[in-house]
């Protein structure tokens, strides 16, 4: 008897384009982007870094609902949307909020899926999206439906979704690869590992030394990335989606992360589970420092550049705050009427007791 | 107009479903070349396509995610849960997340879906093949849960399930599929989703119920017709949302109801029924509406099932104690 574990999993190595001091270790991957886009990409992830920071402010203030913390994740998260088109089809989790942003859901409506309004669930035109999934797992068999749609289309676009390092110790987290991997059809999964599901460790998940050698037991092809470098994450994803395109099926992209702030804003203390040294230890790692290293060494971001992205940002949330609190307020009659296309004489009933009930 | 077994009408509605409309899909465990368990897709794959008509791999809860992203790709698809004691598995996708597609994204996407799936007592299955779980799905808003009890009403009603823009859960009673033939239509015809019927007028009792129970009770009242007892007999058809219309005029001309349903009495149809008989009608009752059910255990080993499950002689018994109340 032959044992292939350890072969197995000593073939799954993290990819890396650059280390942490932003130098450039794999020349033959780095991708093709040019000048604009890489400032762009840098634009995005420092954006982003301002919006979480509001955002948990606003949530302290009473001011947002429901948040789960993104700074840390920015390359993972938008190294990876930048790789998308528009026709691609986006079902992401719960702490994917920016990849939905970036894809076109507007800012506002981001506010608005926080507090707890459904019209920050509304997809506008040409966003191809589901809301965040928050049942673990749900998204990943979900996304093997739409791909497998894609597929019999003949569309040329992929379908994307995202879950952590806990959610592949979920059947559906194998149920989806597994499925998408029979039908071949265009799917990119991807695994953001930040090593604690909430506060459980990964190593308490699984004895899988990599989450991305799950792919083998669908057989689908995985790869490990490292997640706090953009340029790497933006590479593996825009060749997952070629792939996939062409007919060779999905892919599942591991990219190794971690989340700076708590779980959520509802209570999570990371002190709990978590060490200053280990904090530390990632912040090293930091995928805007590591960028902008780069770009700095490339003259390509100063600064002042950063400075103009940072009050932009500030001054596009203040309006989107604003749009958010003058929007509708919302009514258990908006929703009663979007229970079915129809509305059955029992709900008919509970809309008129309803109108009455938000009348007063 | 042809003589079908309830599953050959259940394979004429997909049929006919699948030639009106291209994005109507056929999908589940065996139903490929095998037709299905119960063949209810026979010969569907050979005419369709393996494009329109396919097996998936042995996973339910990836069956029911496969529907929903296939529904947000505009397809319709029509997935077969191979026996509805599989249903734990799949509660996720057909509760937590078809069933609330159009109210999570305020209306901007559905889930198009029919989940047909056998169930119901009496064949001698294993365990979790035969149980009565429509009261779990009843109990979540945003899925019909619709139940035939004749090859006419199934053929109609998964016609129109299947045209239905929202998550309808399609139950087929494996009692129902070949023990008798009836007529129907070759042509294509609906039958309203939320409609229930009254397969028999009386004017004493009315005998309320859905599926195979429709049987027992059409089986009761023609007995008790013969002891002077005129029972009326309401066949649902669909158990979510209930046709509160037909019961309640129902109740208003016999004053006198017995429910009756193959599921366990706790927490079901029955006492949904009930409930609503009495907000809107207890002034027009003579008795206390009674029910008929199975007991409140795990479905029967099937060596005891024909004493488990419920008959027409209780139904009788029933009717008795609401005519000498």
């Amino acid at each position: 008897m032959k044992h292939v574990l350890e072969s197995v999993e000593s073939q799954f190595e993290m990819f890396q384009i650059l280390n942490e001091d932003g130098k450039i270790v794999n020349k033959d991957d780095m991708p093709d982007l040019s000048d604009d886009e890489l400032k762009e990409l840098m634009r995005r992830m420092v954006y982003t870094r301002v919006l979480d920071q509001r955002s948990i402010a606003l949530n302290r203030q009473g001011r947002l609902g429901f948040y789960a913390p993104t700074a840390g994740q920015e390359a993972s998260q938008l190294g990876s949307q930048f790789a998308l088109e528009e026709e691609d089809f986006l079902l992401p989790g719960y702490r994917d909020v920016p990849q939905l942003i970036w894809q076109g859901l507007p800012l506002y409506q981001a506010f608005l899926f926080s507090r707890g309004h459904f019209h920050g669930n509304q997809m506008p035109e040409g966003v191809h999206a589901v809301s965040p999934q928050i049942i673990i797992g749900a998204q990943y068999v979900q996304t093997a439906g739409v791909a497998l749609g894609i597929k019999k289309r003949g569309k040329k676009a992929v379908a994307v979704t995202y879950t952590g390092d806990g959610g592949t110790s979920q059947g559906d987290f194998y149920e989806g690869i597994n499925f998408a991997g029979a039908y071949k059809a265009p799917a990119l999964f991807f695994v953001q590992n930040n090593y604690f599901a909430i506060s459980v460790p990964v190593e308490k998940q699984t004895n899988a030394k990599t989450l991305a050698q799950k792919a083998v037991a669908a057989g689908i092809e995985g790869v490990q990335v490292d997640g706090m470098d953009v340029l790497a994450v933006y590479a593996v994803t825009k060749a997952a989606r070629e792939r996939a395109i062409n007919g060779e099926g999905p892919m599942l992209i591991e990219t190794l992360t971690y989340r700076y702030g708590p779980h959520t804003m509802a209570g999570d203390d990371p002190t709990r589970y978590r060490t200053d040294d280990l904090d530390n230890e990632w912040e090293k790692k930091d995928p805007l420092v590591r960028f902008r290293k780069f770009l700095e060494e490339k003259d390509l971001w100063s600064e002042e550049d950063e400075n103009k992205v940072i009050e932009e940002a500030k001054d596009e949330i203040k309006k989107a705050i604003k749009q958010a609190d003058e929007y509708p307020k919302q009514k258990v009659t908006d929703f009663i009427g979007n229970m079915f296309e129809e509305l059955p004489s029992h709900l008919q009933e509970q809309m008129e007791e309803y109108k009455e009930k938000e009348s007063k | 107009m042809a003589q079908m077994t309830m599953i050959q009408a259940i394979t004429d509605a997909l049929r006919t479903e699948l030639k009106n409309d291209e994005n109507v899909l056929v999908f589940g465990e065996d139903v490929g070349q095998n037709g299905g368990v119960f063949r209810a897709t026979e010969g569907l794959q050979d005419e369709f396509g393996e494009e329109r008509v396919f097996d998936t791999p042995l996973a339910e809860s990836g069956i029911g995610g496969l529907s929903i992203g296939l529904g947000l790709q505009g397809y319709r698809p029509v997935p077969e849960i191979q026996f509805f004691g599989f249903v734990y598995e799949v509660m996720d996708s057909i509760s937590g997340q078809m069933a609330r597609m159009r109210y999570r994204s305020g209306g901007s996407h559905h889930s198009p879906i029919t989940i047909r799936s056998p169930f119901g007592g009496g064949v001698h299955t294993p365990e979790l093949h035969a149980d009565s779980l429509e009261g779990l799905i009843a109990q979540q808003p945003g899925i019909k849960v619709v139940i035939p009890s004749s090859p006419y009403d199934a053929k109609g009603l998964l016609i129109s399930a299947i045209r239905d823009n929202d998550p309808v859960l399609f139950l087929e009673h494996m009692k129902l599929y070949r023990s008798f033939r009836g007529e129907v239509p070759e042509e294509d015809y609906t039958i309203e989703l939320g409609k229930a019927e009254v397969k028999r007028e009386g004017t004493d009792v009315t005998l309320i119920s859905y599926g195979a129970m429709v049987h027992a009770s059409l089986k009761a009242a023609e007995e008790l017709e013969e002891k002077g007892v005129s029972a009326e007999v309401v066949d649902l058809r669909t158990v979510s949302p209930l046709d509160v219309d037909t019961i309640i005029e129902s109740v208003k001309k016999t004053n006198r109801v017995v429910v009756v349903q193959e599921a366990q009495r706790q927490a079901g149809i029955a006492a949904n029924v009930i409930s609503e008989i009495q907000e809107r009608a207890i002034l027009h009752l003579e008795a206390p509406v009674l029910r008929v059910t199975a007991p409140d255990t795990v479905y029967s080993f099937s060596a005891a099932e024909e004493v488990w499950l419920p008959n027409h002689q209780d139904i009788i018994e029933k009717v008795d104690q609401v005519i000498n109340f």
